[in-house]
């Protein structure tokens, strides 16, 4: 780190370097505490940066520290407010600070527990919902190695997610429910580059390798067809009466989109939204605020079959391939036509390779499906499961691993 | 080594209208011989970065464009098989080494982007377009190149660059990147850019468009863009449609307002798109045009 043109005294310039380089090692631990991945690399060249006249104009080594160090869109928003509050002595808007999924799940929009509900908080971990077993998964789930990282919220695998009440409880259901997507996705993967086998022959890579030989083909490559991807489309229910289950539901598709190379995801609840987009943002927290957004309006009736039909009429052909799972989140209490949900089923059935219906009502005691919709539905659907809990979310993976 | 000012200017001679931090991005890339991470919506521009960038430092694009599936031998090098074949039929008998040394030599082998972007004389541009597009193990791989910039082929040796490449990167999103490659590059994220600036964009790309005409065509996309659309309009859109207006001569778009709901096709790209913009939303989008 040489300083051109220092004509003040040496000691002078040591100690204004020394301090400024306290400063920034300062601003960077700042930048981790809010969650950038700086490593020892970047603060060395960011320390080069102010030494090569960068730190002239504070606009200037914003910008230049701001390319340096952020690595994503979501940084990159932020960065502005965080340096000025660092070196400017600026307060930040509240807005870029205060995202955190606990604060996300207790949102108005995304509230997870009614009031009533916390009275059942002591009894609560106590209580086992069944969990009716799913094409065998009962016997596949055992062991604690196979949860992967859940073993935190062990306790928490078997109760109900609508009586989860105190926040912290939720956060972990959230967590868990991230970590269990990425296991699922991990394990998913391996199991489909076990299977890989050749049936075509390669000619070009076969004259490579026999080119020891003079060019006589003695050992042939074969070449595969690349193992299609699974690809997940979730629908996810965000009407009042599955208000108990969303915020859980969300965390699990964010980490489930994050992972899965192909997935796609729709809230609906009188009309339907795509909502990739918002859950490709990195940070949950953040994620999880901009869907609040799209989901107002929620808490209303739920017209599953008209908004079916928006899916099946404007985003299948683009989203549903021949690996496609698609998978229904809803406890099918339909207000709409019934007749039309069991046509758009038909419709939707025909196009993709399986459909799950996940129904969280499905674990209370005495629960039959006797709702219009999910009558009207149940034909056309593949596979019809549980999913209060997370481990029926667990064992819902053997069925995905095997499409 | 040139200075932001002069970068910017030069920008600017090469026909790209830079917002004022790319300018900073690009001094930084020379400075600390990072790679550049652009990041963006479809249609913002991204490539034509380093289009502008060849141009600024006066030297040669190497593109390399990323499919799922790219793999070293279509990305770095391949042997040219078939010549190496012939070349032992023709000389079968003679000394087995001078044989091997001959067809692994330099003349057989086959240069793809990123080799041919190491061995320059002088610095290129290397274009690695949506590199979230490739496979996660090509990433790796691609990371280990860009930290090393040398290439080890087993039959020939390790091959060093001459001159380093400035390396840009541009990603759409369809995919998370590893934090390792995302640390390693400088990111900048493109924007949609703001209306003076897509005005001036319009004025040095379509010919025949007055400055009056080039704001309010700026405007008007800025106000589709705020529409809830499925796919919302690019620049490239942008120009396609000022070249339209043009085309059907166009002056000034309160004249002619059924043409402009008729030449929204060039902006619209979706049927869903295109009926949610009805002729009463172009109307009042045309109304707040000043």
């Amino acid at each position: 780190m040489s300083c051109c043109g220092a004509s003040p005294d040496i000691e002078d310039v040591n100690e204004v370097s020394r301090l400024v380089t306290g400063k920034l090692a300062a601003f960077l631990r700042t930048l981790r505490d809010s969650g950038f991945a700086v490593g020892l690399s970047e603060g060395q060249d960011a320390a080069a940066l102010m030494a090569t006249g960068y730190a002239e104009r504070p606009g200037l080594l914003r910008s230049a520290l701001k390319h340096l160090l952020t690595a994503r869109k979501s940084e990159w928003d932020r960065f502005d407010g965080i340096f000025d509050a660092f070196w400017l002595g600026k307060r930040v808007r509240s807005r870029s600070i205060t995202t955190g999924a606990a604060k996300a799940a207790n949102s108005p929009s995304l509230k997870s527990l009614p009031n009533q509900q916390a009275e059942a908080r002591g009894e609560a971990e106590a209580m086992m919902d069944q969990v009716p077993s799913v094409d065998g998964a009962e016997t596949e789930r055992s062991g604690e190695g196979r949860m992967e990282g859940a073993s935190r919220a062990d306790n928490l695998a078997e109760v109900d997610f609508r009586k989860l009440a105190d926040p912290e409880q939720i956060e972990l259901a959230h967590e868990a429910a991230a970590r269990l997507a990425r296991a699922m996705r991990t394990r998913l993967t391996r199991r489909d580059l076990a299977r890989r086998r050749g049936y075509r022959l390669d000619l070009r890579r076969t004259i490579h390798g026999n080119i020891s030989h003079g060019g006589v083909p003695i050992s042939l490559v074969k070449r595969q067809r690349k193992p299609k991807p699974l690809r997940l489309v979730v629908l996810l229910d965000a009407s009042g009466s599955m208000s108990m289950y969303t915020g859980v539901f969300l965390r699990f598709i964010h980490g489930v989109l994050d992972e899965f190379r192909e997935a796609e995801a729709f809230l609906f609840h009188t009309r339907l939204a795509h909502v990739s987009d918002a859950m490709k943002e990195k940070d949950a927290g953040r994620a999880l605020d901009r869907l609040s957004i799209m989901a107002q309006g929620a808490g209303g009736g739920t017209r599953i079959g008209e908004c079916l039909q928006t899916f099946n009429r404007w985003h299948a052909a683009r989203v549903i391939h021949s690996r496609t799972c698609v998978m229904i989140v809803s406890d099918g209490y339909e207000t709409g036509d019934a007749a039309l949900l069991g046509r758009e089923m038909a419709a939707l059935g025909r196009r993709c390779r399986r459909i799950v219906w996940l129904n969280p009502m499905m674990g209370w005691r005495g629960y039959a499906p006797e709702a219009r919709g999910i009558k009207a539905a149940l034909p056309h659907v593949d596979l019809y499961a549980p999913a209060h809990t997370l481990a029926s979310l667990t064992a819902l993976e053997p069925y995905l691993a095997r499409l | 080594m040139k200075t932001r000012d002069e970068i910017a200017r030069a920008l600017g001679e090469a026909g790209y209208i830079a917002d004022g931090e790319l300018a900073i991005a690009i001094a930084l890339m020379q400075q600390l011989r990072r790679p550049l991470l652009l990041e963006g919506e479809a249609g913002v521009g991204k490539t034509e970065v380093a289009k502008a960038l060849a141009s600024v430092h006066a030297t040669e694009l190497i593109r390399l464009q990323c499919y799922e599936g790219l793999d070293q031998s279509a990305a770095l090098y391949e042997w040219n098989y078939q010549r190496q074949l012939l070349s032992i039929q023709a000389h079968r008998g003679a000394d087995a080494d001078a044989v091997e040394d001959q067809i692994f030599s330099e003349k057989y082998l086959l240069e793809r982007p990123l080799l041919a972007a190491i061995r320059r004389d002088t610095p290129p541009v290397l274009l690695i377009d949506e590199i979230d597009r490739a496979d996660d193990e090509f990433e790796a791989f691609l990371l280990e190149l860009l930290s090393d910039f040398q290439v080890s082929i087993p039959e020939f040796g390790t091959i060093k660059a001459t001159a380093i490449p400035h390396v840009v990167l541009t990603s759409n999103g369809t995919r998370e990147l590893s934090d390792a490659l995302r640390r390693r590059c400088l990111y900048h994220y493109v924007d949609y850019p703001d209306v003076d600036r897509e005005a001036r964009i319009i004025m040095t790309r379509v010919d025949g468009v007055n400055a009056s005409l080039a704001l309010q065509i700026a405007r008007m996309v800025e106000g589709i863009r705020k529409e809830e659309l499925r796919k919302v309009p690019g620049v490239a859109e942008t120009l396609d449609w000022a070249a339209a207006l043009v085309g059907l001569e166009v002056k000034d778009l309160h004249g002619a307002p059924e043409t402009v709901h008729e030449t929204l096709m060039c902006l619209l790209k979706t049927q869903e798109d295109r009926l949610r913009v009805t002729r009463e939303v172009s109307l009042r989008l045309l109304g707040k045009v000043a």
